[in-house]
């Protein structure tokens, strides 16, 4: 089949897609955007986390059907050309990111909350992330980017 | 050139700037801005355009004799460029790290559910899925082997390799065997089998080269043992088999073993494409290693006062159907299995095993994890015994320089472990227990809301843990680093070239920092891992700091020494020169000249191999030796929160201190700790591989639970730096210490808290409850 969707902005189309495919396979292996990330294709680590219509799902579990006509952002549709998010800048700086598998997800997912509330507590930053799986870095740094995220922007 | 080339006898101007991001700073990773955009290449996205998928057919049963196979259906379906078996097995059809047992797909019999029978190359993912599912394997099942002790001592028990089903038998004995104690206490101890889990599934690509070798571009932690393995089973000399690192999504030991290199290699040989395989979550639970489960037998005797006369092991480790590193795994449980304590009398025998069970291999923590659990269980029942505390009874036990291990071996280099109890013990302890106000999310069970504080109970447990570093017992290990210096743009650069794998760890920022410190220039680049340069060792056994780090270093030092000769003679100046902010500089003199001055066009490019002190293999029959290169410790304090009605647990926090020698890079240092300490969290309570009858029950992220974000609590970390003599800059191995700490601890501290005495871990729910 045919898919049109907008993705980061731009309008995309790929054709012979097989209906069971993925929104998280069309992204990674037709659309040249592997930045999701596969870790589970069963929606339980997160790793996969875009945007759909603004809000944020695991694409492994969206058909890619489901996303005809619709909007897609993914993680690599977040930075301004070389100007990184500071949901990103805050991970790179705090050593949130080890082998950063789980990272694409875990930006995804920290850039919707940041939207949704200003200085989120730890208890709800624990709460916002809890879908995101991360192997490497027990969390700890995790956290630490995210407080430095809001704290800038909140200031911003 | 502009400078005077006899300089006064005195400092002129000082240097300019100093290089920042050496040894000891923490600079970012260099990759972190690549992975925040998601435009790191893993090595599950790679592409190309004529690329078709692999997929695998594995085995359902656990042990079977394989009667036929049909692969005429996978033939069969559109889309599919080739099928292949172990007939198809160019070379060697056996591979393996210690023992060459492991057939690259099954023939004749199967010895493990999940184990590989046939592969399939296909233009999508799906249809090679689907291929795969058209393979028609008539079984004979047999009765399945799943008891490590049985596999070794049973009578009646099937013979599952050529040469029997004990994999390895260690024995240790120091001191007197017939040794007696006051006080005695035992205890029997079970570790459930854990998963790496890394998020970054087993993955490459395989690209026919038209030298007829093949490039593959693979997440591995030791490119030259694949590359060794993979040109022995396609038949190759090695050159043909070139492999480059991929980006690695995680290790913990799980890609030290080959999982579809072969596979992949085959398939792109054959039909003359390059050829993809990821393994999807469920696949990676079957393709790839796990930690060895264990059942541990304990009697330690001791003083009245706590000191430990004797300390008896038995231990069986089961490997499960292919060797992998077992033997090496058995090693560490033996000669670590007293744990960080003086004992001058030691019996422990370690077994490791073939059963059928899922193969057991490399885990971060490698043997060492599975006796803390054992040793540290055993020190909380000493204490009680004794009525003391149980940081009292490890301080009074507890090693030191120039304590002699189980081994002999005479410990040379600092061994803080009293100062580490005392440490953490003296960490601030959180707040109290709710009582009155209570948030769910603060109490076990969280937002489930199983429970308002009634039945909660909170206890604390210490654990202390002790972990070798390097390859031990005589294995010629070593890294190779080359290291090119020459000037780019007018600005001196450095580039670094080794074959040690980054899978996460941050092993590239320490390259570059070891460089920018040796050569004092700012710009470094790090080439990517190949196999177009010598061996980097394993990136396991927390070595590669030590080990590619030292290689670095010393490949930096040679480039250093050329540099100075060059401006020795350019300059027309004697005596000690060295680096620093990119400047010639002269210890009588002061700055001479720039770098880049003097190099001009010249490249310095040297290439070293680098090796830590030599160890010796240990005697077969009384386990003595000088087998480690070096001793790493970490210390735990747990605080959880135990509901026991439910049996759920939370834990509300974890503090470590940790000896790490010199902090490399700080920053890096803590990461590990925290990391490492979430995973020991884990094999705490939660994380278990639950087999039965040989069969995988909880192959998915749905059913084998790793800690989230709400599962770790906050931790305080406290890093000592008590420098190792005999290790580059005094550097300690960081990456599996807090990883076998973290669990005795956690599981001590729920014993705190229930009374009960909980011999075995992860700590299910109905080992609170009762209702196991
Ligand atoms: S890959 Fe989608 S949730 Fe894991
Ligand atoms: S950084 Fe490796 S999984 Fe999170």
């Amino acid at each position: 089949m045919r898919l049109r969707c907008e993705v980061n902005g731009e309008s995309r189309e790929v054709d012979d897609v097989w209906p069971g495919e993925s929104l998280l396979y069309v992204l990674r292996e037709r659309m040249g955007l592997p930045g999701s990330k596969n870790a589970c294709e069963q929606g339980e680590c997160g790793s996969c986390t875009v945007y759909l219509d603004g809000v944020p799902v695991c694409s492994c579990l969206v058909a890619a059907g489901q996303a005809e006509g619709h909007e897609v952002t993914t993680v690599e549709g977040l930075a301004e050309g070389e100007q990184l998010d500071p949901v990103q800048q805050a991970f790179v700086e705090k050593g949130a990111v080890q082998c950063g598998f789980c990272t694409p997800g875990l930006i995804v997912a920290t850039h919707d909350l940041l939207e949704r509330r200003e200085r989120p507590s730890d208890p709800e930053i624990r709460e916002a992330l809890a879908g995101n799986l991360c192997r490497c870095t027990g969390y700890e740094k995790i956290l630490d980017a995210v407080r430095l995220a809001a704290d800038r922007k909140a200031v911003s | 050139m502009s400078r005077p080339t006899k300089a006064p006898d005195k400092a002129p101007d000082r240097i300019t700037t100093p290089i920042t991001g050496g040894v000891g700073e923490s600079p970012l990773r260099p990759d972190g801005t690549l992975k925040v955009k998601g435009e790191f290449a893993y090595s599950s996205d790679l592409w190309m355009d004529d690329m078709l998928w692999g997929a695998t057919l594995r085995s359902p049963h656990p042990y079977a004799r394989i009667v036929s196979i049909d692969l005429s259906g996978a033939w069969q379906t559109p889309g599919v460029h080739t099928v292949m078996t172990y007939d198809d097995v160019p070379g060697e059809k056996l591979f393996g790290l210690e023992h060459t047992d492991q057939p690259v797909m099954a023939h004749e019999v199967v010895r493990y559910q999940g184990e590989a029978v046939a592969i399939v190359a296909a233009d999508h993912p799906e249809t090679a899925r689907r291929a795969v599912d058209k393979i028609v394997v008539e079984y004979e099942v047999l009765e399945p082997l799943t008891d490590a002790e049985e596999a070794v001592f049973a009578t009646d028990a099937p013979t599952l390799h050529p040469g029997g089903n004990l994999v390895r038998h260690l024995p240790i004995r120091r001191g007197d065997q017939h040794a007696t104690a006051d006080v005695v206490v035992r205890g029997e101890y079970e570790v459930g089998m854990q998963d790496q889990a890394f998020l970054g599934p087993e993955s490459g690509l395989a690209v026919p080269a038209e030298d007829g070798g093949v490039d593959l571009y693979i997440a591995t932690q030791w490119l030259h043992v694949d590359q060794k393995q993979v040109a022995k089973c396609l038949g190759l000399p090695n050159d043909k088999v070139r492999l480059m690192l991929a980006g690695v999504g995680g290790a913990f030991g799980a890609r030290e073993d080959l999982s579809m290199q072969v596979h992949a290699s085959m398939l792109a040989l054959r039909t003359g494409r390059p050829v993809k395989i990821v393994y999807s979550r469920e696949e990676s639970f079957f393709g790839h290693v796990h930690r060895h489960p264990a059942k541990l037998y304990y009697e330690h005797g001791a003083t009245r006062e706590g000191r430990l006369v004797y300390v008896k092991a038995r231990m069986f480790l089961d490997g499960g159907a292919y060797a992998s590193s077992t033997g090496a795994v058995v090693a560490n449980a033996a000669t670590l299995g007293v744990g960080p304590y003086e004992a001058p009398n030691v019996t422990i025998d370690c077994w490791g095993a073939y059963t059928n069970n899922p193969p057991c291999g490399a885990m971060r923590g490698f043997g060492a994890v599975q006796a803390a659990f054992a040793y540290e269980s055993q020190m909380d029942r000493l204490a009680a015994e004794l009525g003391l505390d149980p940081v009292e009874v490890r301080v009074r036990n507890a090693m030191a320089e120039g304590t002699t291990m189980p081994t002999g071996q005479v410990v040379d280099s600092a061994a803080p472990v009293a100062e580490m109890l005392r440490r953490v013990e003296a960490m601030p302890l959180p707040p109290a227990a709710p009582t009155d106000s209570y948030d769910l999310r603060e109490l076990p069970g969280g937002v489930s809301n199983t429970t308002h504080g009634e039945g909660v109970v909170r206890g604390i447990g210490y654990g202390i843990g002790i972990k070798n570093v390097c390859f031990s017992e005589g294995f010629d290990d070593f890294s190779t680093a080359r290291v090119r210096l020459e000037v780019i743009a007018g600005e001196p650069t450095a580039m670094v070239h080794t074959a040690a794998a980054e899978v996460g760890q941050g092993l590239v920022t320490v390259q570059a920092q070891i460089a920018r410190t040796e050569l004092g220039v700012e710009r470094v680049t790090i080439h990517p891992a190949d196999t177009q340069v010598g061996s980097g060792g394993s990136t396991s056994a927390s070595r590669q700091t030590y080990m590619t780090g030292g290689a670095v270093k010393a490949a930096c030092e040679k480039v250093r020494g050329l540099l100075l000769d060059i401006a020795r003679e350019r300059l027309h100046v004697e005596g000690q020169l060295h680096l620093d902010g990119g400047k010639i500089v002269s210890d009588r003199h002061g700055v001479l000249a720039d770098l880049a001055e003097v190099l001009g066009d010249e490249v310095i490019d040297e290439t070293v191999e680098w090796r830590h002190r030599p160890t010796e293999a240990l005697d077969p029959t009384t386990g003595q030796g000088f087998a480690h290169v070096q001793y790493a410790f970490a210390v735990h304090r747990a605080v959880v929160d135990v509901d026991v009605d439910l049996g759920l647990v939370r834990v509300v926090a974890l503090d470590c201190v940790q000896d790490v020698g010199k902090a490399i890079n700080p920053d890096a240092v803590v990461g590990q700790i925290h990391g490492g300490s979430a995973q020991g969290l884990g094999l705490a309570v939660m994380e278990e591989i639950q087999v039965r009858d040989g069969k995988i029950r909880n192959p998915s992220f749905t059913d084998y639970l790793i800690p989230t974000i709400l599962d770790m609590p906050p931790m305080k970390v406290d890093v000592l730096e008590l420098a190792d003599p005999h290790a580059p800059y005094g550097l300690r191995g960081v990456g599996e210490p807090p990883t076998i700490s973290s669990t005795p601890a956690i599981v001590a501290a729920i014993r705190a808290a229930t009374g009960l005495a909980i011999p075995r871990c992860p700590v299910r729910p109905e080992d609170i409850t009762g209702t196991a």
